[in-house]
């Protein structure tokens, strides 16, 4: 470890340093490496498909990777009540985005995602879900400890305004990210088991509402379900490449189904692991998603501090959850869902929001107190 | 239950961040319902942390099934579809009608640049063509250069060249997986089985007529060809071209009551895995391509019209003491008898001026129905992709008339003879000629074009040709050979005829009694020598060379010698006429009586009466032909 700091140092980053939990900085920097590793594999093939030139897509993510590590280092100095005024913010921003979003954005592949800001593409909506973790842990906290606050209801209006906007994007994936995480949240805030019941009936619901309601969500699962019935492409490209992996892969570079995965460089950058550094990585990969989840939970659990309980489980959950749900999709063990594997995956907003969400996770879990347990 | 009892906070909303700045230790032990909501808390992100240990332990359970064990068993459907995919790639095999391989594939690699990986052009360009010296410097050079991101550099590599390619390491050159199609008997089948391009798609013959097929179906296609056959038939032709030097050959054995070819070479050839530096005449399908004026051979077509259709009989008289003159023309025989010539005499001294003058005595028009009711004048209906298309007057004169009569002025290909000549020798029925093996069941295109007695006159007139006229050199013993020759003086570039170049052809079929097959041979530029004593006409080079083929062939195909016991009555018949018209008046015997109860108006042996005319030799044979009739012993 770097001696420079010393144990008596107050300083700001003095006080980080010491406080900061490092396990967690270490599986983000594990993390971060093995996805620009695994861009530089994914990324030029892509590149040359688009016709850019061939580090098209590396560069970009060389060029978004400081700014993310920057931003969560940044954010991870914070103290818990700027963490929760941050997010406060942060969601009406990136509520205000989207609804310009709607309004002015770019219509990519059938959706209104994107809002081109001073030269640079931003996707608001990966930006809302770590803010509104944090709101939504905080309205939960407040409505357990106080009687007077309609923390709850406050909650559910917010949710309702989220679902709103992204449903108009469309964007059904991200829908059901910030609608579990929202669920989560509520669930460990205490909701009595009736609800909990019902609120996994109503969940059951709206995904069958959803493949009644979105065609393209129906073809999805209509194909995973049966994998004859349609175009199954990019899901049967996925399995041959995990199955061409084998122990140790076919070698850096020798990859060959990610020349025909369209998305191999975003939802399918899992299977270039798997083809190209065999069972091992992806093992190490989902040991490191596995680790960083639990440990931010466990952290969560040690809180005595309600809001800080359930702002860390909740970004920890949607942390999970996305990992889960894209390395689920690739390994075909649910409908693909397009969603990008954190920290490894391309993608600019993500990779800076996912800076955003884990340096809050790594601001709210830093160590509060002394020896003597005093708050330092 | 301590919810209940313990109170709730109460008081002003805090901003932000109040409620945590005045939280310590012991507020915390005295809020009893914030410990409670805490405690709630943790236990359920334990459950939310079980969830998570799960699901990522289904992940990785995942990934062991998919990479360690290997398979996904609901992807079995898609992984089969790019199975079939893959093996579709595979060309049938093409066989010979006894399942001997023809055609097959061999897998081999192919050699290909990906030029935007390759660093440096010029260098891996020197290795490529130290290593391998046949490619050719600017266009390796080119193509290494070219950023495609995939070229051909060579098809076709062995595994040697594989080897020393790949161990050039030259970034950016692979090799991928690619099937040759080789043809194990080289040029034997050159021009049936055809050729195809570097991708396997057919390009010429079998490979082009049934590509459909062939990249369809996984079944080998059974050609009606028989190697064994088409060997004997390639080296007796070959034989017959470099004995009388000639500068090329056709022949064909065709089936006579099926019309499948079972042989057909078209020399000179070449070696399939060498089309690229053939010559045309080599690659040059002779058999089905070429169009040539079959000369004397076309006489037999003459009689068979004319006995057909009535407007002759075999005794039927015709005056060939002089040369026809019409217009500038004057029509001539090669073996000028100068004599009145019955129809067997037109047809075994091969007069000119007595096939003319049965068709003209037949008319124009018969004639003309008569040659498109065979198949002469319509192109043929060959599978093969290299087809003729008969080359005949638009407007058929009289002097067309004439010279078609003994096969000049009309121009066809071998298999049109042979096919043809089936019709006649078999009873009269028409086969559509075919490369691809009928079986027993099958249905056959076939219909009837002369009677059985027409078949008949012929085969016995064919018989007779062999015995007493210009075939003899094509009998062999037992085969009970019968056929007809063509000596046909080729056309010069000038557009007349030059009298030493000619095409010699002969066409049998065997044996007589109740042919089974039809052989052609066609001999281009046929050179005299010593032992033809100057002469290099049909019956001196084609007949032998058939001979030579037909005793070849015939125990391979099943064809057994036949024995004194056959008999051959429409033979007899003729000879018994013949022998009694010599002695008495011959238009008493012209008469189609005579010809049909022949042995009841004859009451003398017909091979005694023959023996004060004939040679010792064809004596023999007609009485071995005649002998079951009891009158010859």
């Amino acid at each position: 470890m770097n001696t420079s700091i010393t144990r008596t140092d107050v300083s700001l980053v003095g006080r980080w340093w010491w406080t900061v939990d490092k396990w967690i900085l270490v599986a983000v920097a594990l993390l971060i490496s093995i996805g620009v590793l695994l861009n530089f594999a994914a990324g030029p093939p892509a590149a040359e498909r688009i016709g850019a030139d061939t580090f098209h897509f590396v560069r970009r993510q060389m060029m978004f990777l400081p700014i993310a590590v920057v931003v969560m280092l940044a954010i991870s100095l914070l103290p818990p009540v700027q963490i929760r005024r941050l997010a406060v913010i942060g969601f009406v921003c990136a509520l205000i985005l989207m609804l310009a979003t709607l309004a002015l954005g770019l219509e990519v592949k059938g959706a209104r995602r994107w809002i081109t800001f001073a030269g640079v593409s931003l996707q608001p909506s990966e930006f809302i879900k770590p803010f509104f973790a944090v709101v939504a842990a905080w309205m939960f906290a407040e409505h357990r400890l106080r009687d007077d606050f309609p923390g709850n209801a406050i909650a559910v209006g917010l949710l309702l305004a989220v679902v709103v906007m992204l449903l108009s994007q469309p964007d059904v994936g991200m829908t059901l990210v910030v609608t579990a995480v929202w669920c989560a949240q509520f669930f460990v805030a205490g909701l009595p088991i009736f609800w909990v019941i019902l609120f996994a009936l109503a969940g059951l619901s709206a995904l069958v509402g959803a493949y009644f309601a979105f065609s393209h969500v129906a073809s999805r699962v209509d194909r995973f379900l049966d994998p004859s019935s349609g175009d199954n492409y990019q899901i049967t490209q996925s399995m041959r490449a995990f199955e061409q992996g084998g122990w140790f892969g076919r070698g850096p570079g020798e990859g060959r189904v990610k020349e025909a995965l369209p998305d191999a460089h975003t939802d399918f950058i899992f299977a270039v692991a798997g083809e190209e550094f065999g069972v091992i990585l992806c093992i190490a990969m989902v040991a490191l998603f596995a680790f960083l989840v639990i440990r931010a939970l466990v952290k969560a659990m040690r809180e005595e501090n309600l809001f800080i309980l359930l702002a860390v489980g909740g970004l920890a959950v949607q942390f999970g959850l996305q990992a889960v749900i894209n390395m689920a999709s690739s390994l075909r063990m649910m409908p693909t869902k397009g969603m990008t594997l954190p920290f490894v995956s391309y993608g600019g907003s993500s990779l800076v929001a996912l800076g955003v969400g884990m340096g809050m996770i790594l601001a709210l879990t830093r160590r509060r107190r002394d020896l003597e347990g005093r708050l330092i | 239950m301590i919810a209940t009892v313990a109170p709730k906070a109460r008081g002003a909303f805090l901003y932000p961040g109040d409620e945590l700045k005045s939280m310590g230790p012991s507020k915390i032990r005295l809020d009893g319902i914030a410990v409670r909501a805490v405690e709630i808390g943790r236990m359920r992100l334990i459950v939310t942390a079980s969830l998570f240990a799960l699901a990522f332990g289904l992940i990785g359970a995942r990934l062991v099934e998919l990479m360690v064990v290997g398979g996904d068993p609901s992807l079995v459907v898609a992984r089969g579809t790019t199975t079939t995919a893959a093996v579709s790639q595979r060309r049938a095999d093409i066989v010979d009608r006894n399942g001997v391989l023809i055609a097959t594939n061999l897998p081999t690699v192919d050699l290909f640049a990906d030029a935007q990986k390759v660093i440096d052009p010029k260098n891996a360009t020197k290795k490529l063509i130290a290593t391998m010296p046949e490619l050719k410097r600017d266009e390796v050079l080119r193509k290494l250069s070219s950023g495609q991101r995939f070229v051909y550099l060579r098809r076709h590599l062995t595994p040697n060249e594989q080897a020393s390619i790949n161990a050039l390491g030259i970034p950016g050159v692979d090799f991928v997986e690619s099937s040759r199609r080789v043809y194990p008997h080289g040029s034997l089948f050159a021009h049936v089985a055809g050729v195809t391009d570097p991708d396997n798609h057919g390009n010429a013959g079998a490979e082009k007529a049934f590509d459909e097929i062939l990249r369809r179906d996984q079944a080998p296609l059974a050609l009606s060809l028989d190697v064994r056959v088409q060997h004997a038939v390639r080296e007796a032709l070959a034989a017959g071209i470099t004995r009388f030097s000639a500068v090329a050959g056709n022949a064909v054995v065709m089936d006579a009551n099926t019309g499948e070819l079972v042989a057909m070479v078209s020399l000179p050839d070449f070696d399939p895995k060498d089309i690229g530096t053939a010559s045309e005449a080599a690659r040059f399908n002779g058999v089905t391509l070429g169009l040539y004026e079959m000369g004397s051979t076309f006489k037999l077509f003459t009689a068979a019209m004319a006995l057909d259709s009535g407007t002759a009989t075999l005794a039927s008289r015709y005056d060939a003491t002089e040369p026809i003159k019409i217009g500038r023309f004057t029509i001539q025989d090669f073996h000028a008898q100068n004599r009145w010539m019955d129809v067997p005499d037109v047809l075994i001294h091969s007069s000119n001026i007595g096939a003319a003058k049965i068709a003209l005595q037949a008319g124009t028009e018969a004639q003309k129905a008569f040659l498109r009711k065979i198949g002469l004048l319509t192109p043929l209906a060959l599978e093969l992709p290299e087809v003729g298309t008969p080359q005949y007057p638009r407007t058929w004169r009289e002097i067309n008339t004439i010279t078609i009569a003994y096969g000049h002025g009309i121009s066809v290909t071998p298999v049109h003879v042979a096919s043809a000549v089936s019709a006649l020798v078999n009873g009269g029925t028409l086969h559509a000629p075919t490369i691809v093996r009928r079986d027993t069941g099958d249905e056959v295109a076939a219909r009837p074009v002369i009677s059985k007695r027409t078949s008949d006159a012929i085969r016995a007139l064919m018989r007779m040709i062999v015995i007493e006229g210009s075939g003899k050199q094509a009998d062999v013993a037992g085969y009970l050979v019968g056929g007809k020759t063509g000596s046909a003086e080729k056309v010069t570039r000038r557009g007349g005829y030059a009298e030493n170049s000619r095409r010699t052809s002969f066409v049998a079929a065997f044996p007589i009694t109740a042919p089974r097959y039809v052989v052609l041979v066609v001999l281009d530029e046929p050179r005299a020598i010593k032992e033809t004593y100057g002469f290099a006409t049909a019956g001196w080079n084609a007949a032998p060379t058939a001979g030579a083929i037909i005793a070849k062939i015939s125990p391979m195909l099943g064809v057994f010698p036949i024995g004194h016991d056959d008999t051959f009555e429409p033979l007899a018949g003729i000879l018994a006429s013949r022998s009694v018209g010599r002695r008495a008046p011959r238009n008493e015997y012209a008469s189609r009586e005579a010809d049909e109860a022949p042995r009841a108006t004859d009451d003398s042996a017909p091979g005694v009466a023959i023996a004060a005319e004939t040679t010792a030799d064809a004596m023999s044979a007609i009485a071995d032909a005649a002998g079951g009739t009891g009158e010859v012993e």
